[in-house]
């Protein structure tokens, strides 16, 4: 057993055993922060930062002080605001951008006492399922298939994250889910993710994508360390009006809950034809191994699920042509001199954003102008609210849903490129949970039969995240999943 | 007296509607909890929020909702309890966020009205459509550098009222009106300070005209940004003719935004319908729906103070002024709160002529506001009473006020000083008439003979003999008796 080996529960136990301390936990994964740099999992690397919150964390637990993930090296998904860390988005606008602000997610992970690493990639804005369209260049998944040498995508947005955890780079990591952000990514690189239920987690110095879906939330090795993570990151912030004020429960205690006498959902809409055949039968072993813990599994349905993607595509594209508005050369980034204001302005974005974060805004911008709404936004409106009431009926059945977190494994860096629609089919079944606003984790439950990693998709009722935990708690024991550190 | 203009082919009536922005009062602006103080420093009134900064978010001011309510409720106007805060999408360099935060199809006010005081003393009551809240931008300033713009935010951000008019308005004389009544109710309100020359009230007129008798609304064109009652007047007036001119000369009026130059008297196009942008309205889905419970409008309905029409009424009612006096007296707060306490007690009529004759006449040769008047409200109702006592004669109360305004002493010093006191001792006066008329014995025979004018001689010795401190009515007696044939 390595440093970077260990999870975060363990690590925790064994800091405040002392049998371990803080900095050196911390330059273990500096270290391996080094040897991997192939990865391209980080933007910044932050290792003076690392190594006084280390020695502070150490000082603290020897005062026997010690918060939750005192001494814990974390990654920061590039999305979140950290003052005076250059914070980019991977996008080139954000050149240079240093906040004078912290985001509430990373100042509340900062006070738990964890270690920031650095930042890490995403696709440029968050728009993306492969972290490829980052200007940094793409993140590379540590998981390679059988036999096979060739880089592979780590899923996205939250690729860097995903990377870094797999690779024993970060012992977790933040993400951010706006359509599948964060468990897709977890589902490619055999990690846990957790998006929680929208308004759990303040978005307040969150770069926004999609205000009305974006969500922070952790990615980790194990169900367990993204409960105390979660725990250390979420609650209500007065400055986010969509934060909830509901109290926040005891996500660890809820672990050892099990599945006995729950009612597990199997949405039929989900098992399309043509459905990956490798994914098809994990999911009906994930179905067996809930079945032997105790739970029944009930055929549930999803009318609207088809109308999921098409909905997603104008919501969040909407929301992201204003969102990245105030990306105009002005106030801070990249400005490109013009003429007039307007020549600055084109000029500007021209060279700032990428193709995929353009093709969105010009797609935002169609849907919402005049002549167009109500045939594209307010229309999707109105399917995300009948997607809302599928789940909110079918959690009149059952407790929880399971389904593939997403349709294939790992492709290579590469694919797809040139498809954008083939792109978008990865988030098919994590795309209707961010529209309902519901918490969903990924877990890593099999691998296909070239050796990847595949993940099962756990589903809950709003604020619900302790069944979530429970069951994905389950299936992580049935599985016995075996990763990469 | 309808207002007709002549046109060369016939008679025209003008359509006009008004569009006032009005500045909440209110320490902090709309969304950030920025301080607002008028004439800072450049950009030192500026938070994450206002700049337009990445991941930062709107979090609602309530004061400046339920100053809001209240100006709604002022307006006598229908309270949406619930309302949605919308983006209104372009770009300009003094907006920072790329989008205005306004309320588009959910406002939080509904319809109103306001009524218009004629000078003929009848009213008229104009429909308001709507009053919405939304944040204003920042400063572009073009005149500092040759080549440069020069930005300043502080405003950026400040929350507005706008309340729109119905087209209910038929003349430059009742759009005055409408706006000086509409900034007396924001005043009384205490919601706007209506200072037009710091623009903390700015007013589009939307303006059309058509034949006298149809019915029919023409193209309109709307004049932006007027920052004077005066100058609005004058900018419909000169609309109006120049859409006359176009229909007289054949031609027809294009709808578009004008400016108007007060320095020319003279409006020219800013914009063009075509070039007119496409604001791409949604809902912003920072903000949650605005919803107000009973409650909140009950406690803001019972402290609304007496608005100006209640007061005016009133004045009318309990103390018998007329319409024309008691529209004066209340068109500010303050000005009828000194008529009130000068009126105490005391006859009212004349204390109503007496602010209105003597003090507004000097306050307003002083350029003074009621607050900075040299003159208190006791110190004129004291002089009041040595009227009503006879102390002094109106011809001496007045020399009086004006030694009160000259040196802000109290009426009862100045007479005591001064020696004023009136002389209604019959038998002081009955000496001096005496006196007069042993010493003028042939004057006393031509007026005993019929000589009537006479008396005016005799007035005017009795006063050079008392120092003009008799009481001219006791004087008239006496003399009428003694002279008599």
């Amino acid at each position: 057993m390595t440093l970077t080996s260990l999870t975060i529960a363990e690590a925790r136990d064994q800091l405040r055993a002392k049998k371990i301390s803080a900095v050196e936990l911390t330059e273990a994964h500096l270290a391996e922060m080094t040897k991997q740099k192939a990865l391209n999992a980080f933007v910044t690397e932050t290792p003076d930062i690392a190594r006084a919150r280390a020695k502070e964390a150490d000082a603290a637990l020897a005062k026997g002080d010690a918060p939750a993930l005192t001494g814990i090296p974390l990654g920061i998904k590039d999305l979140f605001c950290t003052e005076g860390v250059l914070t980019t988005a991977s996008s080139h606008i954000l050149d240079g951008f240093k906040p004078r602000y912290e985001s509430t997610v990373t100042a509340k992970l900062k006070a738990a006492g964890s270690v920031m690493l650095g930042k890490l990639n995403l696709d440029e804005f968050a728009m993306g399922s492969s972290t490829t369209t980052s200007y940094y260049g793409p993140t590379i998944n540590p998981w390679k298939a059988k036999g096979s040498g060739a880089d592979l995508v780590p899923g996205g947005s939250s690729g860097g994250s995903a990377a870094a955890v797999a690779g024993g780079l970060a012992m977790g990591a933040t993400g951010t889910d706006t359509g599948g952000s964060i468990r897709q990514p977890a589902a490619f690189a055999g990690i846990v993710g957790v998006k929680p239920t929208y308004g759990r987690c303040s978005r307040w110095g969150v770069v926004a994508f999609a205000s009305s879906l974006d969500q922070p939330g952790p990615m980790t090795r194990t169900v367990r360390d993204s409960a105390i993570m979660l725990q250390a990151m979420c609650g209500h912030d007065p400055k986010d009006s969509t934060s909830s004020k509901l109290a926040v429960p005891d996500f660890e205690k809820a672990l050892s809950r099990g599945v006995k006498g729950l009612k597990i959902g199997i949405p039929k809409e989900y098992r399309p034809d043509g459905l990956n055949a490798e994914v098809a039968a994990l999911w009906d072993q994930g179905i067996a191994w809930l079945k032997d813990a105790g739970a029944t599994p009930v055929d549930v349905s999803l009318p609207h699920t088809k109308y999921a993607l098409p909905t997603y595509y104008i919501v969040a594209p909407a929301e992201a042509s204003s969102n990245l508005a105030r990306y105009d050369g002005v106030r801070f980034g990249l400005r490109v001199a013009g003429q007039s204001l307007d020549e600055m302005y084109s000029k500007t974005r021209a060279a700032g954003f990428g193709p995929e974060v353009r093709r969105r805004i010009l797609i935002g911008t169609y849907v919402l102008s005049a002549g167009y709404y109500d045939a594209y936004y307010l229309k999707a409106q109105k399917v995300r609210a009948l997607i809302a009431r599928d789940f909110e009926q079918a959690f009149t059945q059952c407790d929880a849903l399971l389904t593939p977190t997403a349709p294939t494994p790992a492709f290579a860096i590469g694919a797809k490129f040139d498809d954008p629609v083939a792109m978008y089919l990865n988030d098919v079944f994590t795309v209707p949970a961010s529209l309902a606003g519901i918490p969903g984790s990924s877990v890593p439950a099999g691998l296909t039969s070239t050796g990847l990693p595949l993940g099962l998709q756990v589903l809950t009722k709003r604020w619900d995240e302790e069944t979530m935990f429970a069951v994905s708690q389950t299936l992580e024991d049935a599985a016995a999943f075996k990763r990469l550190v | 007296m309808a207002y007709i203009l002549k046109g060369e082919t016939g008679d025209w009536e003008v359509v006009i509607g008004l569009e006032v922005h009005a500045q909440v009062v209110s320490n902090a602006k709309l969304f950030s909890g920025a301080p607002t103080t008028f004439g800072a420093e450049p950009n030192s009134q500026v938070s994450f929020i206002d700049a337009g900064m990445p991941g930062m978010l709107p979090v609602i001011n309530e004061h400046c909702v339920a100053q809001a309510v209240k100006t709604g409720l002022g307006l006598k106007a229908k309270i949406n309890k619930c309302s949605v805060f919308a983006r209104k999408n372009y770009f300009y360099a003094d907006l920072p966020q790329g989008y205005q935060i306004s309320q588009y199809d959910q406002p939080i006010v509904g319809e109103g009205a306001i009524v218009l005081d004629m000078p003929d003393g009848s009213t008229r009551a104009i429909g308001v459509e709507r009053l919405h809240l939304e944040q204003d931008a920042g400063k572009s300033i073009h005149d500092m550098h040759p080549q440069k713009t020069f930005i300043d935010l502080n405003r950026a951000g400040v929350g507005l009222m706008e309340i729109v008019s119905k087209p209910d308005l038929r003349s430059p004389e009742e759009a005055g009106l409408y706006l000086k009544k509409l900034r007396s109710i924001l005043r009384y309100l205490g919601t706007c300070d209506g200072n037009m020359e710091e623009g903390s009230m700015r007013c589009d007129a939307n303006v059309s005209v058509r034949p006298v008798g149809s019915n029919e609304l023409r193209t309109r064109c709307e004049i932006k940004n007027v920052n004077s009652v005066r100058f609005v007047m004058m900018a419909i007036e000169h609309e109006a003719r120049r859409h006359i001119e176009v229909y007289d000369a054949g031609g027809t009026i294009n709808q578009e935004t004008r400016l108007y130059d007060a320095n020319r008297d003279e409006t020219r196009s800013m914009r063009s319908k075509e070039m007119a942008h496409d604001y791409r309205y949604f809902p912003d889905p920072d903000l949650l729906p605005l919803v107000l419970d009973d409650a909140f409008i009950a406690k803001l309905k019972s402290e609304l103070p007496e608005l100006p029409d209640d007061k005016k009424n009133r004045f009318v009612k309990d103390y018998g002024l007329t319409a024309y006096d008691a529209d004066v007296l209340v068109s500010e707060r303050e000005n009828a709160q000194f008529f009130e306490t000068v009126a105490k007690g005391r006859d009212a009529k004349i204390a109503a002529n007496w602010v209105i004759s003597n003090l507004f006449g000097v306050l307003n040769k002083q350029g003074k506001a009621i607050a900075e008047s040299p003159v208190s409200a006791d110190d004129l109702g004291a002089l009041l009473d040595l009227l009503a006592d006879n102390t002094l004669s109106s011809r001496m109360a007045k020399e009086v006020f004006e030694i009160m305004v000259d040196t802000g002493k109290a009426p009862g010093a100045i007479v005591e000083e001064r020696g004023m006191k009136q002389v209604t001792d019959t038998g002081a006066i009955e000496a001096a008439v005496d006196k007069i008329m042993a010493e003028n014995p042939d004057k006393v025979a031509e007026i005993r003979a019929g000589k009537d004018k006479l008396i005016g001689w005799f007035t005017g010795q009795a006063m050079k003999a008392t120092q003009g401190k008799a009481n001219p009515a006791m004087l008239a007696e006496l003399l009428k008796k003694k002279l008599a044939p």
